[in-house]
């Protein structure tokens, strides 16, 4: 049932996604209030999901690991609401909308991935390393929405041509700056505790962490990156194209740290 | 429906006649009641503001003399004002109203504040109780028409001049403008205009800087600003987010390392350059830095040309609104003049039936309950039967110019003549 709910949610991400491809030539207010309200559709549909997973596994540790890519979908689509709740804007949703639609796909598509765990292991740690780690994944993926969004606008304000389509409704440069700066400020530490976390759980399993692991590589790199991004921005001020250079060099460790899981042991979520 | 409107505009008339004829707000009640007196008018309303006066009327003959009340009520001679007055008649004037509150015979098509306007006249003449019946139907539906047109069309959303063309811009790079500062590099009609409509928006603080060091100390009070030495120049400007420069340098005062200087000393927040000067003040190359948006007065004025004609075509899908519900207006209104006469036409037979049935009552004696409703619906049949083809004859009137003969001709026939004056008066008592 917790995948059909989820396939159902699917579905109303699809009406996003639909908007984030028209958007680029056009808007319109009615397709933009469509795409929010099949939005709000499919978050409840995917925290029905997400719950009942929880409910069939009966435990929320391996109802997170299980539905993995479902939960930092939602995490992202809570995200994009409080920030189109704060600035009223639905920008961002040219880039979220794909991405929830993809992570929601690939939740809905497959069958769930067996995960090994140790019965000693510290499931509470567990529990708070997924979710503060997705929390921080989702805000670092607004902070790159933001980038990207303001390096449009910035370009759009120096052509001097007339706003056409999607251009015409962006939030103001300072806005989008704002935006970005704080999904970040907000994520940084989730992802400095999720990590904390993280090292908790893998020193009671192992007794220490393993940093030939692809993925905690990975992490570590991309939370390097992070506090560089943190620190050019809060010292020097970067904006504009560094920081957007820098924001998709930190998305793109991201998603290589996602795909990682196919290949870490420690984070075994390949079926065996 | 009779309505008459006479008026001037800017189009009409220039300022010197238009400001000859405005009327204050506090005498616009009394101009009001006296227009309303004037012989023929039955309700009236008078519009003023900077770019029009005009007087609406309703009268009981169509040609009230409006012209007069004009001349004896402004004391001028006829031919000073003839000239430049127009006047409209019925549909024509109806037509008006609805373009004059839709904001498109303004002087900025689009521009909102006229509604407002027409509101104001509107509550000052129902408060003297000249707006009633006819001119209240007249002027709501153009409020409707006014919201109708900005809700379908996009002709009030851009503005067409320079200044709120940089106050758009400086929006789209600062979103809101409170707390923004403003430094204004040279004196000229134009960027004072900008940064007055700047401060109207919200911006905090002004700085201005002129190489006449008094002329900036002028300046500077006019806006309640901070006048700086020109030689501080350089090393004042990083305060601004908006700088407006129109000097008559002959050569580029900003150049791009003088925004790599500012944009270090902001960390990097965003600067925004309205040149106004020509020669321009900024070097184009500023626009190359990451966070410095320069507009020259080509740029702005590009950006107001495609408003325009962006605006123009929207204007047109106004005009297309406006046409169609003049012509719903005059429909509703002449199925309104064809109701009293269905109604009295309704009332008489009403009244023949019912008597026919007391006269030959006595005749038939006793009836069963069931006998009564079977004569009541008998009697009723017929009468529905009768009346069906002239109430269609009279529906299908209203829709036609010629309505006022067919509705003769049906108050004729069944001889409604005492009744039309009774229910016309309460008409226009409603």
């Amino acid at each position: 049932m917790s995948l059909l709910w989820l396939r159902v949610a699917l579905g109303c991400y699809g009406v996003g996604l639909l908007y984030a491809i028209f958007a680029l030539t056009r808007t319109s207010d009615t397709f933009n209030k469509t795409a929010l309200h099949a939005a709000y559709l499919g978050m409840v549909f995917q925290l029905v999901s997400l719950v009942e997973g929880v409910f069939l596994s009966g435990h929320i540790t391996l109802a997170l690991v299980h539905n993995s890519e479902s939960l930092l979908a939602f995490l992202i689509m809570t995200v994009f609401m409080i920030t189109y709740l704060v600035y009223k804007t639905t920008s961002p949703g040219i880039i979220v909308f794909p991405l929830v639609f993809l992570l929601t796909f690939l939740g809905a598509s497959r069958d769930q991935p067996f995960v090994l765990m140790s019965p000693d292991m510290r499931k509470g740690w567990l529990a708070a390393h997924i979710g503060l780690i997705f929390m921080g994944y989702a805000a670092l993926i607004l902070s790159f929405c933001a980038s990207v969004l303001y390096l449009l606008q910035q370009r759009s304000l120096k052509a001097k041509r007339p706003e056409e389509g999607i251009l015409s409704h962006l939030p103001a440069l300072e806005e989008i700056d704002e935006i970005g700066y704080r999904a970040l400020l907000i994520g940084f530490p989730f992802m400095t505790l999720g990590l904390i976390a993280g090292s908790v759980v893998a020193q009671s399993k192992f007794g220490y962490v393993d940093f030939s692991d692809p993925k905690i590589l990975l992490s570590m790199l991309m939370y390097a990156v992070y506090v560089v991004m943190v620190c050019t921005r809060w010292i020097a001020g970067w904006r504009g194209r560094k920081a957007a250079l820098l924001a998709s060099v930190t998305f793109a460790i991201a998603v290589f740290t996602w795909v990682a899981n196919y290949w870490s042991k420690t984070h075994g979520f390949v079926a065996s | 429906m009779r309505f008459q409107l006479i008026g001037v505009n800017h189009k009409s008339a220039p300022v010197e006649v238009r400001e000859r004829l405005a009327i204050p707000e506090s005498r616009l009640p009394e101009a009001c009641k006296l227009l309303a007196q004037q012989p023929g008018v039955e309700e009236a309303m008078i519009l003023c503001t900077c770019n029009r006066v005009e007087v609406l009327a309703h009268t009981n003959n169509g040609v009230a003399d409006l012209r007069g009340f004009l001349h004896s009520y402004f004391q001028l001679a006829p031919e000073e004002l003839e000239k430049h007055l127009y006047e409209y008649r019925e549909e024509d004037a109806v037509r008006h109203v609805f373009r004059v509150a839709a904001s498109l015979d303004s002087m900025v098509v689009g521009e909102p504040q006229i509604l407002g306007q027409v509101k104001e006249a509107y509550a000052t003449a129902r408060a003297v109780g000249t707006v009633r019946n006819q001119l209240d139907q007249l002027v709501t539906r153009a409020f409707a028409v006014a919201k109708r047109v900005r809700t379908e069309t996009a002709v009030g959303s851009s503005s067409v001049s320079i200044a709120s063309v940089a106050v758009e811009l400086a929006k789209k790079i600062f979103g809101n403008l409170s707390g923004k500062s403003v430094y204004l590099i040279g004196a000229g009609k134009m960027s004072e205009l900008a940064a007055r409509h700047l401060l109207a928006h919200g911006c905090g603080s002004i700085f201005v800087a002129n190489r006449t060091y008094d002329r900036a100390v002028h300046l500077a009070d006019k806006f309640h600003g901070q006048a700086i030495r020109f030689e501080d120049l350089y090393s004042t400007c990083d305060r601004a987010d908006i700088v407006i420069t129109s000097t008559g340098a002959p050569h580029a005062i900003f150049r791009r390392e003088h925004g790599e200087q500012f944009l270090s000393k902001r960390r990097n927040r965003p600067m925004f350059f309205i040149d106004i000067a020509v020669p321009r003040d900024v070097d184009p190359a500023m626009n190359k830095l990451d966070g410095i948006f320069v507009y020259d007065i080509d740029d702005l004025q590009q950006a107001v040309a495609s408003h325009v004609s962006d605006r123009r075509k929207e204007a047109e899908r106004a005009e297309a609104i406006v046409n169609l519900e003049v012509e719903r207006f005059q429909a509703r209104l002449q199925t309104l003049d064809v109701v009293p006469t269905i109604v009295s036409l309704q009332d008489h037979l009403e009244t023949i039936r019912q008597a026919e049935i007391d006269r030959v009552r006595g005749r038939l004696g006793h009836l069963t309950p069931d006998q009564e409703m079977a004569v009541e619906a008998m009697t009723r049949g017929i009468v529905n039967k009768i009346m069906h083809t002239p109430i269609s004859a009279l529906k299908t009137a209203a829709r036609d110019p010629e309505a006022t003969t067919v509705i003769e001709l049906v108050r004729r026939l069944f001889n409604l003549h005492e009744k039309r004056a009774k229910s016309g008066g309460s008409g226009e008592g409603q």
